[in-house]
């Protein structure tokens, strides 16, 4: 379905439609419950809206599932953003005594925007993507998930298409939920090697010894430069990034000129440093800096530092381009489009398409053996599920399942010690 | 801690337990009574010892030849710790080693009451108490550093030798500092990350699966971390036992001076706000901003737009040098409205950031301008920012350049750039403040970027004014009205007070 039948116009009619039938409520109850282990822990989240016209509110909290789905059917938020656990309930945080009202605990969070790589992509620039400059999500998601599982020993991440230009990351082990300010930052500059802004040209440098980090992040990044480097960004062909990133010198632009091969000027290219590493120590790993510079996950340190940092929600809709947030599976990452993600009106649109008869059929077996249940209710859960949503909300319940056990043991643990006296 | 008179009384053998080793982790407090001139002159010097690293700290690599050698001799001369004795019984001319460790543990307690009463001052306090344990760490023998980490209970478990062959190769290319014989040489730890943040943060360490791979040597880190969460929370706990400190009229203006002291200038007053109209703006960036503010400027009318770094730090300098609410809002909306950004949008989404800095939203802080040490520490650009410092954030090339559009002179380029290359940032933007106001010698220490425009402003008016404008700190003057009516000796100690704090004062002047 091409996105252009989306049209922020139509947000207000089929917003309320996406919150009533679609939104999975149960799921990301399930999710920020967290299997009830500390008291409180959905009710002293913080969530903020954005409405219609732009009209921001910040600390809404609620103490059901049921009085989020009534407030969110209510208010049919534009954006939806998630964020800490405070000590008291943020929709009462005026009564607290000033000083008293602190943020706790929060997902480890990682925001990566294609804005970020302007400097180093010829295809697009801004707010735009494409398939030949998405391989950079790719690739960060790979660097970060290996390095956050590894290094770091984290092992509940939840990936999600941010809906227009970039993924976010959500850690939600339970010590990443309970890090400092401090670690946060220790954690997001651990993992950054691109650094500078406009006025540096090497955004990347490299000394000896290369740190084991480093040398597995080079690992993933190799795997896909050629494709990506060499060849859809044509970066040894264009002669803006040549003369611009690439320090090549005269003899080397001579032999450019016979030489029009990205992967042949690339042996080039790593040549000459080699030559030239021999007899100096400077420029030791000039290609695998170049390899970095162009590749290598950019993140926003200031996203990852805030314990209070609000961020967009999963299942969040897209006011600009009406994609949902939804949640990447990473088994499926190399085929992975974002211009494929439902768009709102494509998947209320869903709704509406005559069932099948096998879909009849199936209903009926499931209504008889719901009997008790309301018929809307269960009518209710599967109505995403005849939607382009389904898959989606199935790889969020694999990522629940996981976790689910690691709750499972830590409620044993405490009422054993409750028994123990 | 309990205050009376002049009279000092010794308990002995719990001292000399308590400072038989040369560090003190500062978990005791001090249990005995002194004079109020002792109290008033351990406060004193250490706060001048402290003030002493903090300036180091920006102009030199912490722990390098030149800062260690700088702060020994400041330790030396306010007869604090310089030299841990292994054996402390030889008598020493001055101070005994027993005297300058008691001294210095009482010092830390006093400065605890006057810095535990904000954020910013706790913020303060405990980085450079942290710098300077850091500094007597590194500077004690491995014997005597093995005993201080047994005496404070860290434990940490060490990797097995198999373990240890396992991750060789690994171990090594985690940092330089580690060979092969290293590895085989010492014992490693195995250490949680969150203990060692210092070294996760400048990977400077092996981290696999949440742990992070520490030699014995390295160790240090995680105790700063562990000194640093300690006096944090000490802090907080003192904090709440102020009232009953404040009560006591003898120390309570001379903990408010200590804690003032500090600070110093930090350009919000409001004395100037309105004397400046926005059409001066474009010809005050070229002739009294300094190279950053300048930089953001310019970025600024070619982009019609700035990232939040950029508007924070340029925002609240423009507030600083006077500009208004209204003039500023006038200001951020009509060149952000010559970029993508329509008024409307401005008004719901620039707007309200805009009045948060003037202290008219939210929490209602009033934020006070950067200072470069901020500027240089904190926050630093990445791709499409233009704020920073560009002494430490530019590439030098690219600096280069833009000095020499500036009109700088090649011989002062290469100065500006020698500086620069031995990180002295501040000095560097001090240089090129000469160079363009074709000053022989700035007549002030640069450290904001307010004040730089405040002098090149008093410069370009004509005449170098030697007179220094500075907010003196609060002077006690409440305080001594009450003289008269409290009892001689009451008012002999508000002398001394007053004695002091003048002295003080003009001590922070000349800093």
């Amino acid at each position: 379905m091409p996105a252009s039948d989306y049209d922020s116009a139509c947000l207000p009619d089929i917003l309320p439609l996406y919150y009533r039938r679609l939104f999975p409520f149960s799921q990301y109850y399930r999710w920020l419950n967290y299997g009830g282990v500390q008291k409180n822990y959905f009710q002293n989240r913080e969530f903020s809206f954005t409405l219609k016209d732009d009209i921001y509110v910040r600390y809404q909290s609620f103490t059901t599932q049921n009085e989020l789905e009534k407030e969110m059917q209510k208010m049919n938020p534009y954006k939806i953003d998630i964020g800490a656990i405070y000590s008291h309930r943020p929709n009462q945080h005026n009564t607290v005594k000033s000083g008293t009202f602190q943020a706790l605990e929060k997902e480890l969070v990682f925001d990566i925007d294609m804005t970020d790589y302007d400097d180093v992509r010829s295809c697009c620039s801004a707010a735009e993507i494409c398939p030949k400059c998405w391989t950079l999500m790719t690739i960060a998601i790979r660097v970060l998930d290996r390095a956050l599982r590894d290094d770091f020993g984290f092992q509940h991440l939840l990936w999600v298409y941010s809906g227009r230009r970039g993924v976010h990351c959500w850690v939600c082990d339970e010590a990443a939920r309970k890090l400092s300010v401090a670690a946060r930052s220790a954690v997001a500059e651990y993992l950054s090697l691109v650094k500078g802004g406009d006025e540096t040209m090497k955004k990347v440098v490299l000394s000896d010894p290369i740190h084991p980090f480093i040398r597995e992040s080079l690992v993933v990044v190799e795997r896909y430069f050629p494709l990506y480097a060499l060849q859809d960004q044509d970066i040894l062909g264009r002669k803006e990034s040549v003369d611009k990133h690439l320090h090549v010198r005269k003899q080397l632009q001579q032999d450019f000129q016979n030489e029009k091969k990205p992967e042949n000027r690339w042996n080039l290219l790593k040549d000459q440093a080699k030559r030239k590493q021999a007899t100096s120590k400077k420029g030791q790993h000039f290609e695998k800096e170049i390899m970095l510079q162009y590749c290598y996950p950019r993140l926003d340190v200031n996203v990852s530092k805030g314990v209070n940092h609000l961020l967009k929600s999963p299942f969040s809709v897209h006011p600009k381009t009406g994609r949902i947030s939804v949640p990447i599976d990473l088994k499926e990452l190399e085929t992975f489009d974002p211009f494929a993600v439902p768009t709102i009106s494509m998947i209320c649109e869903e709704l509406d398409r005559p069932r099948t008869v096998e879909e009849e059929d199936k209903s009926e077996e499931t209504i008889d053996k719901e009997n008790e249940k309301d018929a809307a209710e269960s009518r209710k859960i599967r109505d995403y599920k005849r939607t382009s949503l389904a898959k989606y909300v199935k790889c969020f319940d694999q990522f629940l399942d996981v976790m689910a056990r690691s709750w499972k043991g830590e409620l044993l643990r405490k009422s054993d010690l409750q028994k123990d006296f | 801690m309990q205050f009376s008179s002049r009279t000092k009384k010794f308990t002995t053998n719990s001292q000399t337990e308590l400072y038989s080793h040369p560090l003190l982790f500062y978990v005791q407090p001090p249990l005995e009574n002194i004079s109020l001139v002792e109290f008033e002159t351990f406060a004193v010097e250490r706060l001048k010892l402290l003030k002493t690293i903090e300036n180091l700290g920006v102009s030199y690599v912490k722990l390098s030849d030149q800062y260690i050698k700088k702060l020994e001799a400041e330790s030396k001369a306010l007869n604090f710790l310089y030299r841990p004795e292994a054996d402390d019984r030889k008598p020493l001319s001055g101070p005994t080693e027993q005297e300058k460790r008691r001294k210095d543990h009482i010092s830390h307690f006093i400065l605890r009451l006057a810095y535990c009463q904000t954020e910013d001052l706790r913020r303060w306090f405990i980085q450079q108490e942290v710098d300077l344990f850091r500094y007597r760490f590194n500077d004690l023998y491995p014997k005597q550093k093995l005993e201080f980490l047994h005496r404070n209970n860290l434990q940490y478990d060490t990797i097995s030798v198999e373990e240890k062959k396992a991750l060789q190769d690994k171990l090594v290319s985690s940092s330089y500092a580690f060979s092969g014989i290293t590895v085989e040489d010492q014992d490693f730890y195995k250490v949680p990350f969150q203990d060692a943040l210092d070294l996760v943060r400048l990977r400077k360490v092996y981290l696999k699966a949440g742990y992070v791979y520490i030699p014995h040597q390295e160790i240090v880190t995680i105790v700063l971390n562990d000194f640093r969460t300690r006096l944090s929370k000490a802090l907080a706990l003192t904090a709440r036992s102020l009232p009953a400190v404040h009560s006591d009229e003898r120390l309570q203006p001379l903990l408010n001076h200590l804690s003032h002291a500090y600070v110093g200038q930090d350009y919000s007053n409001q004395k100037n706000v309105g004397k400046i109209s926005l059409e001066q703006i474009d010809s005050l960036s070229g002739k009294s901003f300094p190279l950053c503010m300048r930089q953001i400027h310019q970025s600024l009318r070619e982009n019609h737009h700035l990232r939040h770094g950029g508007r924070m730090q340029y925002g609240l300098f423009l507030k600083g040098i006077g500009l208004s609410l209204e003039q500023a809002l006038q200001f951020w909306r009509s060149e952000f409205i010559k970029g993508k950004v329509d008024a409307d949008k401005f008004d719901k989404a620039y707007a309200y950031s805009i009045r948060h800095m003037f202290g008219k939203e939210g929490k209602r802080t009033d934020y006070t301008p950067y200072s470069c040490m901020k500027v240089i520490l904190s926050n630093a650009p990445s791709q499409g920012d233009y704020h920073g410092c560009p002494f430490r954030h530019s590439d030098p090339e690219l600096l280069k350049q833009k000095l020499q559009v500036y009109k700088v002179s090649p011989s002062g380029i290469i100065q500006i750039l020698e500086l620069i290359k031995g990180m002295h940032y501040q000095l560097a933007c001090q240089k090129y403040f000469e160079l363009t106001h074709n000053v022989e010698e700035a007549s002030f220490s640069l450290n904001h970027p307010n004040q730089y425009f405040i002098e090149s402003q008093k410069v370009l008016a004509g005449g170098r004014d030697i007179k220094r404008e500075t907010d003196a700190p609060q002077k006690p003057q409440e305080n001594s009205t009450k003289a008269p009516s409290a009892a001689p000796e009451a008012a002999a100690n508000t002398q001394d007070v007053a004695e002091m704090t003048e002295e003080l004062d003009s001590f922070f002047q000349d800093a």
